[in-house]
This record gives C-alpha cells, sequence and structure tokens, in this order.
C-alpha cells in the first residue's frame, strides 16, 4: 500500500485544488499513466502516477483545495487479483478448469470489496471537509429534513461562504424537480474563471440551466475591468517567483555577441535536405549548445535550497514560453544533453504547442535545472534575464541581427546573436560565468557537433 | 409629560452629585483637584462654594492613599465618591480597589461592605498619547465584588451615581473623557435609574452590535447608515460591563442571529471577548454567523491624530465588519 501525494508543480505552489479524478478504486494504473487534474495557479495540469498498481481508495473530492503533499489516493501494489491469478495459472498449470473458476471467483470478490472504499468515500470526505454551516442553519436544515448530502451542494452565502439560515430557506423553497446545488460550469467556463481569477460562484449563468459559460465569466470580467483590476493567478505566481528571485538573488549579468553565421549557415543546409515538418529552428541548436557547455560548469545547473547549492547531474533546460493570453511558462526539455536535434526539435514543438494549449503534465511544470529565453522574435539585442528560483542561472538570447564584423582584417557582414547570462553569485562568480559564455560561442562554432 | 431641559454629559454628573450631597449627609466628594480647581474636567466646579471643604475635599496626588481613605471612610459608614482623574492613573490606586474594597465583605465574612463610588474618566480620541489614552474597563469588569458600569447617554449620566450610592458594594463608574460636552435634552425630572441592565438603543432585526461608552454613538450612526443599505441593526448598550446583562444579550442574538461588538478596548482579551464568549456558550445553536468584534487596535494608543483615528474603532470599520457578519463580502 502506499499513498499518491499532492505533487509539488512549481517551487512557489502550496496547494493545489483537484479538479478531477480520471481513475476510480479499483481501477489498475501504470507509472505516468494520467490519472488526475489538478488547478494550480499556472493552470490546469494533468497529474501521472509514479507507481504501478490498483487504486485503492480515493481520499480526495474534486473541487478541494488541498495542500502540496496531500494524500490524494492510497494505491495498493500490484499484487492484487490480476497478479494473484497469474500466480496461480503459473504455479497450477496442469490443472484444469476448477483453478480457473476460483481464479474469475476472486477476481469478482475483489470487486465487490472495491464498492465498499467507493461507498465509504463520500462519507469519509464529508469529514475530510467540513460543511461550514452557522448552527442556527445546521439546526433549521434538521428541522426541514435536509440531508448532509444536499446541505454539501448548497452555496453558502453568509461569511467565508458558511450555509445560513437564508440559504438553507431558499433550498427549502426551490420546488421539486428543481436543484437547489452550487451553479454549475462548463470545464471551460472553470478554466477561464481559473485564469481569470473569477469566483465562479459570483457568475450568473445563461446556459441550459442556469451553466456557468466561459461567455459568462468573461463577461464579468469585462464588467469589473471597469471597477477594479483583478488579479490574474498566473500573474500572481509570476509576481512571487519573479519577487522571491530579485529579492533573494545576487544576480550578476554577463552579455556577449558573436559571429552566429557558420551555425546559420549549416541549419540552412541541412533544413534543405530535411522535409518540412523535421526542420530545425536556430533555438533549438541554441538550446543543445546551453546543454553542452554544462557540461564544463556545473555550478550553473542546480539548485539553491536551504542556503546551500545543489548541483545537479540531469541537465533539463527550462524554456521560457509566453502565452498568447499574457504570462509565461518555463517547462523543460528532460535531459537535453543526451537528446540528438531532431528529437530535441520534436519535443521543443510539442512542449511549446502543449504550453499554448494549456495543457502541461505536472513533471513538465516543475521546470527545468536552468532556464533559457530566447527573445530573439520581438527584435531586442539584448537580454537580461531574471533567475528562476531555485534555479541558478539564465541564459538569454537575443535578436539575429545582420552586423559589419571583422574578420581576419576585414569587414564582412555576418549574422550576430547576443548571448547573455544572470547568474546567482551566491553560486558562481563573473570570471566562470564569462566562460560558459564563450563555450557556448565554440559550441556554436561547430553545429555539426551539435547533432 | 415633564419639561425637557438643555444639558450636557458634565453638567448631569455634576446634577447627580449635587443631588446625592442634598439627600444624603454621609456623601462626600473627594479627589485630586475636584475642589478648589473644580475638577480636572470641570465636573464639581462651584461645588466647593455650595458644599464646602468637609465634602468636596482636594486630595493629594496619591491614587492608593485617598481611594484607600474612601474605602475607610465606607467601611465607617460614609458613602463616598472619590474621584480618580482617569483610568490611567487608577492603577495606582488597583490594589487597593482589587484586594480591599472587592474583598472586605468576603474577608470578613459579611460583616463588613465597602458602599463607595469610584468614578474614572477613561478613553481616547483626544491625542492624550499613549498614557493617558487608556480604555481599560475590562480590568475592573473582570473582578468578583466590584459593579462597573458606564453611563454614555445624559440620562444615565444623570441617573446612574444615584443607584450606584445605594448599592452595599463598590461600584466603579466610567465617565468618556470624550462625552463632557455631549450636548442634549433630558427630562427635568430625570432621577435614578437602573445600573445592572443593558438598554437596546435600537432596535432592528438583521444583526446585533453590542456597545458601550466611547462607541455608543459611533454604532448608532453606523446602524443609519446600514439602514440605508437596508440592513436593520440593533444596537445595545451593555451599560452594565459588570454584572454583563446576558438576558438582554441573548434575547437580542436569538432575534437577529448575529453578534458585532464594537469596545474601544484592545481587541485581545477585552469587553468585546466576554461579551462573544457568553453568545458563543449561551445562544450557539442561534448564531446564523460567527460573531465578530471592532476594537482598538493592539498598539499603544498613537498621538498624531490620523494614527489614533487609525487605532480606535470608528463608523468604516464598524460598517465593514457588520457587512461581513452579513455574509456581504466588500
Amino acid at each position: 500500500m502506499s499513498d499518491f501525494l499532492m505533487p509539488s508543480l512549481g517551487a512557489d505552489m502550496e496547494a493545489g485544488v483537484l479538479m478531477e479524478w480520471l481513475v476510480k478504486p479499483g481501477d489498475r494504473v501504470e507509472r505516468g499513466q494520467i490519472v488526475a487534474v489538478v488547478e494550480t495557479q499556472k493552470g490546469a495540469i494533468e497529474i501521472e502516477i509514479f507507481e504501478d498498481g490498483q487504486i485503492q481508495s480515493l481520499e480526495i473530492v474534486p473541487g478541494t483545495e488541498v495542500p502540496v503533499g496531500t494524500v490524494l489516493a492510497r494505491l495498493s501494489a500490484s499484487d492484487a487479483p490480476v497478479l494473484r491469478s497469474e500466480a496461480v495459472a503459473e504455479s497450477a498449470p496442469t490443472l484444469p478448469e476448477a483453478p480457473a473458476s476460483a481464479v474469475s471467483d476472486t477476481v469478482s470478490i475483489r470487486a465487490a470489496e472495491l464498492e465498499v472504499p467507493a461507498a465509504a468515500l463520500a462519507q469519509h470526505s464529508a469529514s475530510a471537509e467540513r460543511l461550514r454551516i452557522s448552527p442556527l442553519a445546521r439546526q433549521r436544515a434538521r428541522e426541514l429534513g435536509l440531508s448532509e448530502a444536499v446541505l454539501a451542494q448548497l452555496t453558502g452565502t453568509g461569511p467565508q461562504g458558511a450555509l445560513c439560515l437564508r440559504d438553507i430557506e431558499k433550498a427549502a423553497q426551490t420546488p421539486p424537480g428543481v436543484s437547489p446545488l452550487a451553479p454549475h460550469a462548463s470545464p471551460s467556463a472553470r478554466q477561464k474563471a481559473l485564469e481569470l481569477g473569477v469566483d465562479l460562484q459570483k457568475v450568473q449563468g445563461s446556459g441550459p440551466h442556469g451553466l456557468t459559460t466561459a461567455e459568462d465569466v468573461e463577461r464579468v470580467v469585462s464588467q469589473h475591468a471597469l471597477e477594479k483590476p483583478v488579479q490574474n493567478p498566473m500573474r500572481a505566481a509570476i509576481a512571487a517567483a519573479m519577487s522571491r528571485s530579485k529579492r533573494e538573488i545576487p544576480h550578476y549579468y554577463l552579455a556577449h555577441s558573436f559571429d552566429f553565421e557558420p551555425a546559420l549557415s549549416w541549419l540552412e543546409a541541412l533544413n534543405e535536405t530535411l522535409p518540412m515538418e523535421e526542420r530545425l529552428v536556430y533555438a533549438v541548436l541554441l538550446v543543445k549548445a546551453v546543454a553542452l557547455a554544462l557540461k564544463k560548469f556545473p555550478e550553473m545547473n542546480g539548485f539553491w535550497q536551504e542556503g546551500a547549492f545543489v548541483p545537479l547531474e540531469q541537465i533539463d533546460i527550462g524554456l521560457a514560453i509566453s502565452l498568447r493570453t499574457g504570462g509565461l511558462v518555463a517547462p523543460a526539455l528532460k535531459q537535453t544533453d543526451q537528446k540528438n536535434l531532431k528529437t530535441l526539435m520534436a519535443e521543443f514543438r510539442d512542449l511549446v504547442n502543449r504550453s499554448r494549449g494549456g495543457q502541461l503534465r505536472a513533471s513538465e511544470m516543475r521546470g527545468g535545472t536552468i532556464t533559457v529565453t530566447n527573445l530573439g522574435e520581438q527584435g531586442v539585442e539584448s537580454v537580461f534575464p531574471v533567475i528562476y528560483p531555485p534555479q541558478v542561472a539564465m541564459v538569454g538570447f537575443g535578436t539575429v541581427l545582420e552586423r559589419p564584423w571583422v574578420i581576419e582584417g576585414q569587414i564582412l557582414p555576418r549574422r550576430v546573436i547576443q548571448v547573455s547570462l544572470a547568474g546567482d553569485h551566491r553560486v558562481s562568480d563573473g570570471h566562470r560565468g564569462a566562460m560558459f559564455l564563450a563555450r557556448i560561442e565554440k559550441l556554436l562554432h561547430k553545429p555539426e557537433k551539435l547533432l | 409629560m415633564s419639561a425637557m431641559i438643555q444639558t450636557t454629559y458634565r453638567e448631569a454628573i455634576k446634577t447627580a452629585i449635587r443631588e446625592a450631597l442634598q439627600q444624603d449627609s454621609r456623601v462626600f466628594l473627594m479627589g485630586e483637584d475636584v475642589a478648589h480647581y473644580g475638577g480636572c474636567y470641570a465636573v464639581s466646579k462651584g461645588l466647593l462654594e455650595e458644599f464646602g471643604p468637609e465634602r468636596i475635599r482636594d486630595t493629594p496626588l496619591s491614587e492608593s492613599g485617598f481611594v484607600g481613605a474612601g474605602i475607610g471612610a465606607a467601611l465607617g459608614g460614609m458613602r463616598p465618591i472619590v474621584e480618580v482623574m482617569t483610568v490611567n492613573f487608577s492603577l495606582l490606586a488597583l490594589d487597593q480597589i482589587l484586594n480591599n474594597a472587592a474583598t472586605i465583605r468576603h474577608m470578613s465574612g459579611g460583616q463588613f461592605s465597602v458602599p463607595i463610588v469610584i468614578r474614572m474618566a477613561t478613553g481616547a480620541g483626544r491625542q492624550l498619547a499613549a498614557q493617558h489614552s487608556h480604555s481599560l474597563e475590562n480590568l475592573y469588569a473582570h473582578i468578583p465584588g466590584l459593579k462597573a458600569i458606564f453611563p454614555a447617554t445624559l440620562e444615565d449620566a444623570r441617573g446612574m451615581l444615584w443607584t450606584a450610592l445605594q448599592d452595599p458594594d463598590p461600584v466603579i463608574i466610567f465617565e468618556y473623557a470624550g462625552f463632557y460636552n455631549n450636548t442634549g435634552e433630558i427630562a427635568e425630572d430625570a432621577g435614578p435609574v437602573d445600573i445592572d441592565r443593558a438598554k437596546v438603543r435600537r432596535e432592528g432585526h438583521d444583526l446585533s452590535i453590542f456597545t458601550y461608552g466611547g462607541s455608543l454613538f459611533k454604532c448608532l450612526e453606523a446602524a443609519e447608515q446600514l439602514a440605508q443599505e437596508g440592513i436593520s441593526a440593533e444596537v445595545v448598550d451593555l451599560r452594565s460591563l459588570r454584572p454583563l446583562d446576558q438576558t438582554t444579550i441573548l434575547a437580542s442574538v436569538r432575534k437577529t442571529h448575529r453578534a458585532l461588538v464594537v469596545d474601544e478596548g484592545w481587541y485581545s482579551v477585552g469587553i468585546a471577548a466576554e461579551v462573544i464568549a457568553r453568545i458563543s456558550e449561551k445562544a450557539f445553536y442561534d448564531l446564523d454567523a460567527p460573531p465578530a468584534r471592532v476594537c482598538s487596535v493592539e498598539v499603544p494608543i498613537p498621538y498624531p491624530k490620523h494614527l489614533e483615528d487609525a487605532a480606535l474603532p470608528q463608523v468604516g470599520r464598524i460598517l465593514t465588519a457588520a457587512r461581513e457578519v452579513l455574509g456581504q463580502n466588500v
């Protein structure tokens, strides 16, 4: 038996809202399987499970916010029905039908048992999240014979959303057939509400049966915009991380411009030979060069934790990806140094698409061991990055510009790029930082070795 | 109906003292500057000329000494009114009040009683800085053996003293220093009032606001504004801080189901805390929202006006708290 916990989906995440279970008690799960959807300040994220087994019980009901580390589900090891039947089959291969039916009995009994935890769940969850109801309202509900299950679904209008007398009276007056339940909202409305920081309870639904739609949420926001600014949760997360960075990390900055012509020419020639969908963008080249350069500069790759630097063996380059709706995320390309450009290109494209579609996975949200930002698309020459804690360095690339460049005494037009570094001075110094940037340049001069 | 006369909080108290001196020869007034100077807040101005130095007595600057003398006089059969200039200085007399006045009935097995009345001005709001702005009513309301009362209206200022003097045990009367110039009309023949019951100053059915002394009029103003928002707030003047009139408090909560307590004392361990505790104990199942309190911020009361205003309960804070209790998240 093991526990499946609310994961930390970022250094600054303290709690998450369990939105949806994609499994139920009794389901077998495999390592890497998506089992739940969790809402964080950064958006709705699909959560993977990290071991094989069978779901024994779900401990948290959807819609509940719980701190990181809370037990979400209990998992039994993979020795339950299926394995047991295999064991029986192997140990008694010569016995004909009798054991087989015994096996199926075992399975069906197990399945029947599994109904129990499922039923117990409802009860358990009621006590796990105690109903917020005033003493008077509870007494009145008892008089009216409203069950705990009904109460649990009413919307409170008292302080902190508690159920108070008027809510009970209103529920009691609701004509039969009309649900007195909390206003329903479509999944897209929930997503929108989270992005825009809107309290769904306060949105009047215009869809069928009073369903709250994404349009309703947007309407509320546009009304609100005139009154007071709404703090977007993602903006708040960025604000927290960046404030922490600037408060805690003594940044030093270095920038270095170099001739990018050899790498670009090589890449263009290579792309000529590739089918359209496999062509590489130069950003992938940059990311790979940074990953390889890090091997000689371990002080740039790791985390500052509890007052000390923890270097990391694995090199996961975080990509700063801006979202169309505003804000940004920094998911990682895992083991960037180990992968060839073709693989990196595919993963890069996939990450950008899913980031912008709001479909990142938990393990990806955690970010990299260092982050790279490429503001080249915006036409700026230099980037002065802000380190993403607990990382200790960030590398930036500016736009590629055609510049007069002196090569062996001759002035030639060359495409030039600037690489910059924000380093954590608690961990590294400018001297090493400069050597690190020089190393990146050197690697990009021999792009064929990056393949 | 008797005729109404114009008066002030100060004048009403003076009239009460004068009446007591006239009606009971055992009554006398003593305290710092009460005679020749006419009282620090001019409450006893003119009484020396009227009643003479035997009955209007200036004392040295020794709270412990003259409060002790007053307790001795009460034990000896007199009915002393002792004026301690302000609650801020009363701590010097606290040993006399707590260890003697409040306990002698018990220590003597009922043989002696201490029918003393101790008046003291209290409260902040006049830019007198931290040492002269205390609201320590809760200290006295804590002590068994004492009664602690707080007139806020002109009728109570006029009528509470005589009733207090009739009590066989020590009574502390708090006077809100910021009220002495409060002006209004009272009946010409206004006389003694009870000193052990809370009074509903404004009827309402959505929310009960319990308060006393210096915060009463702020609460009434808040209730008026709430009425314009369609919220009917009941305002209950506690009047007596010890004993608390639990019957009136609980009756109001059972009607409105919501309680807000406004108290110029500091937030922790104060009168507001006690009132909320009683409500939670005795009217828990009548509550439709967690009770709330608006108290002074837990800092030494600041001298600058804007900071002092921010530290004390004000109408705005009362309105916000009231709306929160009603579940209107503003």
